[in-house]
């Protein structure tokens, strides 16, 4: 087991690296000269290409690629990205509490999205084709099929406008939670409960639930039993859904202007604001592989049939 | 009963095909179906009621709303599944490439496949957006790029699985080429997997697109699209929420119709799906990484 986790990590830092350096490149990639865009950024009034030369050899831009790269992985690893374009502030200050606030929002759905496929899954599978498990089945089929932030609009619509419940945007106390989290869990709810009620309906015709049931254990103790072995199916696919969920915020968070990457992010595209949108794929993609290897490795030691993959 | 129940899924998924045949029919006669032009400004109808001549009113520039859900198909929908298809053909040749050549080869484009799934897709598409600039066919583009590798993943090891098999051993052995054993005998069984993960991604993707549209990344104005429609109607919607209907409830119809499509299909594929012992979770959680909700 701790070669298969030791393993498993090191091919997740190998992952970071190559990771790491297409995000560096996207700055090369970019059409906007970075010296001359930092001078813009610290309101120099005249750039001259002498000014842009200095900057050059200031930041280090005349030095081979590869070195660049060095030292650019190595000032990331601190945090330090460098200046925002726009704001002229470290790209950091504005990253930092924004990566905070989504984290919020993806903790609070995370939770509320495991709960709510866990319940429905174990629901709708102990009433496998009676009617609240069709009812539960069209009602998700319907709401992953729409747009998230239509249902958005239709929520705000409803409980902030005509009923005057929550608020309409922002994230100022517990309140703002509940539109955003709810679009949120909604989506991924109304598609994870299904992994989890085929793979309980699958474990019921098990062996050990028979020998479960030969030995007198209640019904209750079995589906507790066939639960547990469902959950093999399920963490892997939470483990997933932390890191896809954290990318996948722009939408939601744009709608309810959470103050979080989302927004920032989409701000940063519409501005052109390369070291901002740099350092949101770098740790996007980071906390992606981290989260991979990390949920891969505690599957494996739920499921010991796993670790001879790798 | 059981029989009955199949027949109705089937019936469901004839009618899906037809509601997705008549829409993409409807965006490539759109100049003819459309009452108007999708672009023509009426300030004095400005938010039109119902009427016959503007059949689902009029937006806040007093433009057709029907004529522009017409057009908007194309960037919608159309233009949507030119890229999934795109990236289903990339993915197949590289999947059948690694799949059968096997080695170092294979190794070798599964690491960069793993490289680019390593990428959620959101990040990866702002990414592209972030130095490209905004636009549909960024937004297209950083799909391509990023899904093939999904389908490559899939058509790889449908090939490993199959590359060994006695029929395939025996065309080698009677001297059949490469390419021919490729096409002849490894794609067609491929087809039917890549087509349920294929169509369940396309729902997904077309709903992604449209909410970067939404966001004012894709599509830029006067083009119509749904997702722009949405975001120009929300402007609006406390005092005229009803301009939200028709583009979305266009989207949720559109998406509905292909996943109804891409579950009857896996059923057909695997009717064991739902029953099945050992199989089934494997399965399920591989069609739905691919829808990877919006």
């Amino acid at each position: 087991m701790i070669r298969y986790a030791a393993r498993r990590l090191l091919t997740a830092v190998l992952l970071l690296l190559v990771i790491s350096f297409l995000a560096f490149l996207l700055q090369q990639l970019a059409p906007v000269d970075p010296a001359e865009a930092v001078l813009h950024a610290q309101g120099v009034p005249q750039v001259t290409s002498e000014l842009i030369a200095q900057k050059k050899a200031e930041l280090g831009l005349d030095r081979p690629l590869l070195r660049q790269y060095a030292s650019w992985l190595a000032s990331s690893v601190q945090l330090d990205f460098g200046l925002s374009y726009v704001t002229g502030k470290p790209v950091w200050s504005l990253l930092g509490p924004a990566f905070m606030h989504t984290l919020q929002l993806t903790a609070v759905s995370a939770a509320a999205i495991i709960l709510l496929s866990v319940a429905l899954g174990v629901y709708c599978a102990l009433r496998e084709d009676a009617w609240p498990d069709r009812a539960t089945r069209g009602a998700a089929f319907l709401l992953t099929a729409m747009p998230p932030y239509w249902l958005a609009a239709w929520l705000v619509w409803l409980f902030s406008v005509k009923l005057d419940l929550l608020p309409t945007s922002g994230m100022d106390s517990a309140a703002s939670f509940v539109l955003p989290t709810a679009v949120l869990a909604v989506g991924y709810a109304g598609v994870y409960f299904r992994v989890i009620r085929s793979s309980m309906i699958a474990g019921r015709n098990e062996d050990y639930v028979l020998y479960g049931r030969a030995n007198g254990l209640t019904e209750r103790a079995i589906t507790r039993r066939v639960l547990a072995n469902s959950l093999q199916v399920a963490v892997p696919m939470f483990g997933m859904a932390v890191p896809i969920l954290l990318g996948s915020t722009v939408v939601v968070e744009n709608v309810f202007a959470w103050p979080g990457l989302g927004t920032l992010s989409v701000k940063a595209i519409l501005g052109r604001d390369y070291p901002v949108i740099q350092a949101f794929v770098l740790l996007l993609a980071s906390s992606f592989v981290v989260f991979n290897a990390v949920s891969e490795v505690l599957s494996g030691l739920l499921n010991p049939r796993l670790r001879k993959d790798l | 009963m059981k029989r009955i129940s199949r027949l109705l899924s089937d019936r469901l998924a004839l009618l899906s095909l037809a509601v997705l045949a008549a829409i993409a029919a409807a965006g490539m006669l759109a100049p003819w179906l459309a009452p108007h032009p999708p672009d023509e400004v009426n300030m004095a109808l400005r938010y039109g009621p119902w009427s016959l001549h503007y059949p689902l009113g009029n937006d806040q520039l007093g433009r057709c709303v029907l004529s522009r859900i017409l057009y908007g198909i194309r960037p919608s929908v159309l233009l949507v599944l030119a890229a999934v298809l795109a990236s289903v053909l990339i993915g197949a040749a590289v999947g059948m490439a690694a799949g059968y050549a096997g080695g170092r080869t294979d190794a070798l484009l599964m690491r960069l496949c793993d490289v680019m799934l390593s990428f959620p897709g959101y990040v990866m598409t702002l990414a592209v957006i972030g130095v490209l600039g905004v636009g549909l066919q960024n937004i297209l583009l950083a799909f391509i790029l990023m899904k093939w590798a999904w389908f490559a993943r899939i058509v790889r090891s449908s090939v490993r699985q199959i590359a060994d098999a006695d029929y395939v051993r025996f065309a080698r052995t009677l001297g059949t080429g490469s390419l021919a054993i490729l096409f002849r005998h490894i794609l067609p069984v491929c087809v039917p997997e890549l087509a349920v993960v294929a169509s369940s991604s396309f729902g997904s993707t077309l709903l992604q697109v449209s909410g970067l549209s939404f966001l004012g990344l894709g599509i830029q104005a006067p083009q119509a699209e749904w997702g722009m429609m949405l975001s120009e109607a929300r402007q609006s919607m406390f005092s005229r929420p009803e301009l939200m209907l028709a583009p979305g409830l266009m989207i949720v119809l559109t998406v509905s119709a292909v996943n109804f499509l891409s579950d009857a299909m896996q059923q057909a594929v695997d009717p064991q799906a739902g029953s099945s012992k050992r199989h089934q979770p494997e399965r399920a959680e591989a069609a739905l990484i691919g829808r990877e909700v919006a």
